[in-house]
This record gives structure tokens, sequence and C-alpha cells, in this order.
């Protein structure tokens, strides 16, 4: 039995949806998606994600998802939209970060948000601008398109200039074009221009089975590819009405920390190194690969791709295992003691961290930054906190915040967030209960909407999936938090120096392959 | 600077030699072989042309202290212009394909590729659709593939190696 609730005085029934996360879900009409998007936002709510799907049902065939956290639980939106006007209302007057989300949405599917910006985001040239691939009958890949120049945003003025570096960069780090206005050597104006890695991983989930989509979702974002299994198979277990045993749900969390953890460590060191420490990125570079090499040992993998089934995780943990991990991360404890003594007592490093790359608690606010650079510009904001979902509910998580926003604060993040999870880590081994570590599948619930999300290193990474009868999926839309911070570190390089940009990136560390999908 | 010194001089030297079952690998020959085809250190330009970014972090830990890369006498370059072989990872997206041929290019001969990963190698879990090519060799010419997902260090370790002998000597 379907209870419905009203929220506010919004004439909207909300249902909850089934699954592990707290979510609420109500189907409304683009004039009530504002009244309920301006209310969030009111409240000091945020955009998750926003995405369009071709349901190929009578004139309303189109639907554009929209999904906003309120701070207890997520508010999941469908709207219906009419196939011969194929337009909703702008949302980027509320919420910043979905500008891009809408221009993506556009490439992807056609639908406009009326009055927004029209570039395109992720369609460069690869394929001409009157073909949507996720539309239903999009058929096969048409030629090529015309070759565009990038309608950039021009800065005028006496001795501005530009600096165009990408899509390839001079280190081993992602595609993506930046276009630098400066003077001198400060920054004006930065604009990114993304997409270069748009590989069509949404229609690829097109007529997977669940079992095998989840292979795909862990390759989302390959350093946060237990972030992205985990709220994959939440999704999948949501609509399959399956109960994931206690003990897989704590090895999947030990997964999670583990995966935070090698990347802090990567990124403390790598941002050392950029900041003029080689001596930081040999030293984290090395207990990174302690790390990564007790992974090898325990899940047969140092980066346990696919190590998450729908219903479970593949395999379990021994008594010798977790004698190993225990080992290894007092091992990793006292490395670190000395090691942040170090980076604090550092005065060049310090130098060069502080008062790097702001982004004032304010403007965090206002575009609406999540994950990690929210937490270090003072946005107590981490969904193992607050959505209070097994395992984390019962192990006493705080979100870490930084006051400063700089470079400084989130690289202090980092750290606390390594105490953090080595202490969780402790917690879900303390308390592994015995038991299976999988559980099949019950009846599907075909036609529906479910979404899966887990705080990842980086931020909240959300999943969506919808499957037909046959139990083949028809969209799967994985959404990386990157999509809301990549606006953010435009702001923060203005009125830094260009050869400060390295270290600035490096503390947000976003991700290209995720959000450009 | 004493507390760093200390560090370093505590932790000592942690680079590895490759594993004894692996007779093919052997550090001193790796070192040799790029001395006699090269005659100075081998240099190597990443290039992502589409992937998950699982393959960089591998591609990354090769320079960490147990491998030791630039030891080996091998060094990532900023430019294509300066590079003797590319390690290329993805499948490659239409996006970057423009990017990848003009970096091809832009590489002097003789020169080698290595595909690196199970993309790159024949696609991967991305395949080919409307906005991925599949594997590098749908773009450029490939000499040598690594496949793995991601590959280990010790793989790339391999290709490398494979790569620097196919090299005229």
């Amino acid at each position: 039995m379907m209870t419905m609730t009203r929220w506010h005085d919004i004439d909207v029934d909300w249902t909850a949806m089934p699954g592990a996360l707290p979510a609420m879900h109500a189907e409304i009409s683009p004039a009530q998606l504002l009244l309920v998007c301006r209310r969030v936002r009111e409240e000091g709510g945020r955009l998750v994600s926003l995405w369009g799907e071709d349901r190929s049902e009578g004139s309303a065939a189109y639907r554009l998802c929209v999904v906003l956290d309120t701070a207890t639980c997520l508010r999941v939106i469908e709207c219906p939209i009419h196939s011969d006007a194929p337009t909703y209302p702008d949302l980027s007057g509320i919420f910043p970060s979905a500008a891009r989300l809408q221009r993506a949405t556009f490439d992807l599917l056609g639908l406009r948000a009326m009055g927004s910006d029209e570039r395109p985001w992720l369609r460069h040239s690869g394929w001409p601008a009157d073909y949507f691939p996720l539309r239903a009958g999009a058929g096969p890949a048409p030629t090529e398109a015309a070759r565009k120049p990038y309608p950039f945003v021009r800065v005028e003025g006496d001795g501005v200039h530009e600096i165009a570096v990408g899509p390839v960069h001079a280190g081993t780090i992602e595609p993506g074009h930046f276009r630098f206005s400066v003077v001198g050597e400060k920054v004006l104006r930065l604009e990114a221009h993304l997409g270069y890695v748009h590989k069509g991983i949404e229609k690829r989930f097109e007529g997977m089975t669940l079992a095998e989509g989840i292979r795909l979702a862990a390759r989302v974002s390959g350093d946060s590819t237990v972030a992205f299994a985990w709220a994959y198979a939440m999704a999948a277990e949501a609509l399959t009405e399956t109960q994931v045993p206690e003990r897989a749900l704590m090895l999947r969390a030990l997964l999670l920390e583990r995966e935070r953890l090698a990347n802090h460590l990567g990124d403390i060191g790598a941002i050392g190194n950029d900041a003029g420490l080689a001596f930081g990125l040999a030293q984290f570079s090395r207990l990174k690969e302690d790390l990564l090499r007790v992974n090898a040992k325990l899940w047969g993998a140092r980066y346990p791709m696919d190590a998450l089934v729908p219903g479970g995780v593949k395999s379990d943990l021994s008594r010798e295992g977790v004698q190993l991990l225990l080992d290894s991360m007092t091992a990793l404890e006292q490395e670190l003691q000395v090691l942040r003594d170090l980076y604090d007592n550092h005065a060049g490093l310090q130098d060069r961290f502080m008062d790097a790359g702001v982004v004032t608690p304010e403007l965090a606010q206002q575009l609406g930054v999540v994950g990690l650079v929210a937490r270090a510009s003072g946005q107590a904001q981490d969904w193992r906190a607050s959505l209070r979902m097994a395992p984390y509910d019962e192990a006493s998580v705080k979100a870490i915040t930084g006051e400063r926003g700089d470079v400084a604060a989130r690289v202090d993040v980092r750290f606390d967030e390594v105490s953090d999870s080595l202490r969780l880590c402790r917690h879900f081994i303390a308390t592994l209960p015995a038991g299976p570590i999988c559980a099949t599948p019950g009846t599907l619930r075909s036609g529906a909407l479910a979404i899966g999300g887990v705080e990842g290193w980086r931020g909240p990474v959300l999943v969506a999936l919808r499957v037909l009868a046959d139990g083949r999926i028809t969209r799967c839309h994985p959404h990386d938090p990157s999509w809301h911070n990549w606006p953010a570190l435009e702001h923060a390089i203005i009125n830094n120096i260009v050869p400060d940009f390295p270290l600035i990136n490096k503390s947000f560390n976003l991700s290209y392959s995720g959000h450009d999908l | 600077m004493w507390h760093m010194l200390r560090q370093i001089f505590r932790i000592g030297l942690v680079t590895e030699a490759p594993p004894a079952t692996d007779a093919e690998l052997i550090r001193s020959q790796m070192q040799k072989d790029i001395h006699r085809v090269f005659g100075r250190a081998l240099c190597i330009r990443h290039v992502d042309a589409g992937s998950c970014n699982g393959c960089e972090l591998e591609i990354h830990a090769l320079g960490n202290p147990y491998y030791n890369l630039e030891g080996m006498g091998i060094k990532f370059v900023a430019s294509p212009r300066h590079a003797d072989a590319l390690l290329v990872t993805g499948p490659v997206s239409r996006n970057m394909a423009e990017a990848l041929k003009r970096t091809y290019d832009a590489t002097p001969d003789p020169k080698w590729v290595i595909a690196v990963g199970d993309c790159a190698a024949c696609g991967g879990v991305f395949g080919e659709n409307y906005a991925s090519l599949g594997r590098i060799a749908n773009v450029i010419p490939v000499d040598v593939t690594v496949p793995g997902c991601p590959p280990s260090p010790m793989a790339l370790l391999q290709g490398i190696l494979k790569a620097v002998r196919q090299a005229p000597g």
C-alpha cells in the first residue's frame, strides 16, 4: 500500500520510493517543478541531478527527471513533456549547476530548457545537431558533423590575452579544454570546455540486464568504481526487492572507505608535488601503493572494479584478511602522523596552499557545490551522515568541514577524512556480522524509476535506473558530483596566477569521465 | 628540513626488483635495451583518448618509489614532439579522435604506440557507438597492446619493454 504525503503547501503528492536510499517521488507538471525547486532552494536544499528520458508513451513521450537533496531525504521528480513541444522551464536561475546538465540533456535527447544557454556541451562535432542519441529509435550513428569552434565567452580590454590548454594536457590526466583570459599572470576568467571523453555510456546501458550493467557502472569513473557500483547496485536492488545481507553492506562500506583512503592519499601527495614538494608525492604514493597491494591480496584486484554485484559482494573476507587489514591500517596511521606534521610545519608548502583557489562558504552555497570541495568551504554535507543509511547509520559519521575554502582547507579536510575513514574501517571490521554475502533478487518492478546513491570520496554519487518487463535496462543515468564542482573551479581560479592552476585544479581533483559519460 | 631528511632515511630505498618468476622482465635488461635503442632515456607521452581514468591511476603508480620508472631510464614528457612512444588509454571517443590523430602526427618518427587497457586493446565495456570509435587501432596504428582493467604497473612495464624490443637497434 503506497502512502502519499504533502510537502509544505505545494499541491503535489509524494510517494516513498522503495530501496535503501530515503527518497520521495512525485510526478508533476513543469510549473509545479519550478515551485518545488524554489522551495527546496529557499530551505538550503541542493540540486543533485537532472536528466531526460524518452518513454515513447503517446504524446507525453519525454520525461524530465530532477533529483533534489533536502537534508534528510532526496526528492525525485518526473515531469512528463510533450513531444510536439519538447521544452521545460530553465532551472539554472534557481540552481546554477543545472545549466550544463540542461545543455547535456538537450545534446542527448533534444529537450530544451527555455531561455537557457543554447551552446552544445557534450556534442562537439562527433554527430550532427539533429541527431539525439537517447531518443527511442535514434538509429545508428550518423557521420561526423562539420567542425565548428566552440564559442567561448571573450574577455575584452587592454592587455587581455587568452591561453588555450588541452584537450591533451602536459601530465597524465584526463582530457578537457581550459580557456584562460589573463592579464600578465593574473587569471581574469577561466572557461572549461568538457565532453572530450563522452563515450555514450548512457546509450550503452540500454538493453543490458541488471547483472551486466554493474560492470559498466563500475567504469563510469575509474577512481570511484566502488561508489558507482554501489549506487547502481542499490538502484537495482530497489527494483528487484532485494534485501542485501548486513555482512555484504559492511564489506561494501569497507571497500568504499578504502577507495576514499586511496584517492585522498594520492591527492595529498600530488597536491604537495604541485606546490613543489616532490617529497610529498614520493611518500604518499608509497602509502597508496601499500594500500593497493593489500587490496590485491584481499580482493584480487588493486582497484576492485568488479567486487560488487547486485545483491551483495563477490568475495568474502577471511579472518587472516581481517588481521592483514588491521596491521596495514596501524602502519598507515603511524606514517600519517609523521607526514601530516611535516606538511603542517612546512612554511613553503603552507605558503602555496593558503589563500590559493578560494571558494568562500557563500559562493559554495550559491553555486550548489557538493562533496569534499563543499565541506572545505564550510558546508556540512555528507550523505553518510545526513541520509542515515546502513551501515553508516550506526557509525556516527559527521561531515568534516573546513572554513577557509582554499587549497589548504581542501588538504586539511582530506587529512581529517583519512583519519575518519580509518576509524570507520575499524568500526566495520569490529562489528562485521557473520552470514551470507549475497542475496538472490526478488520480484522485478518493471517500468518504475529507482535510485541509489552513496557519498563517494569526491562527493555524492547517484545512479537512476529503469528496466522493462523483460528485465533489460531502458534508462540508466549515472551522476558524478563533478558536475556541480567544475563551475566552482572556474570561480576559484579568478585573480590567482596561471602557474597556480595545476595546484588548485588538483585540490579539486574532478572527474572528466564521470562528467562526460 | 631535518624531519624530512629523517623520514627519507628512515624509509630508505623501497624500489623493487621485478618478480623473480618473471624471467623476461629484468630491470637491468630493460635499462640495457633502452640504452641500446635510444642511447638516452625513453620518452613517453600519455594520451587519454576516452578512458574511465582507471588506467591513468596505474600509469601514475609507475612513478611511485616501488616501480621507480625514471630509475629505469623512462620518463614521461609534456609534448608529443619530445616523445618516442605514445601510451594511449581508453576507447577512442569521437570527441577525442582528432586530438589523438594530431598528437600521433606531432610525434616524430620512428615512434611506437602502446595501447593500454582492455578498452584501448579491443573497445572494452564501452565498445563502439555514436560517441565511441572503439579500440585505438581503429584510429591510429598500434604496436603493442597491454590488456587489463586496469593493467597492473608490472603489466605496463612489460608492455613498454615489448615495445622497446620491437624497436630496431
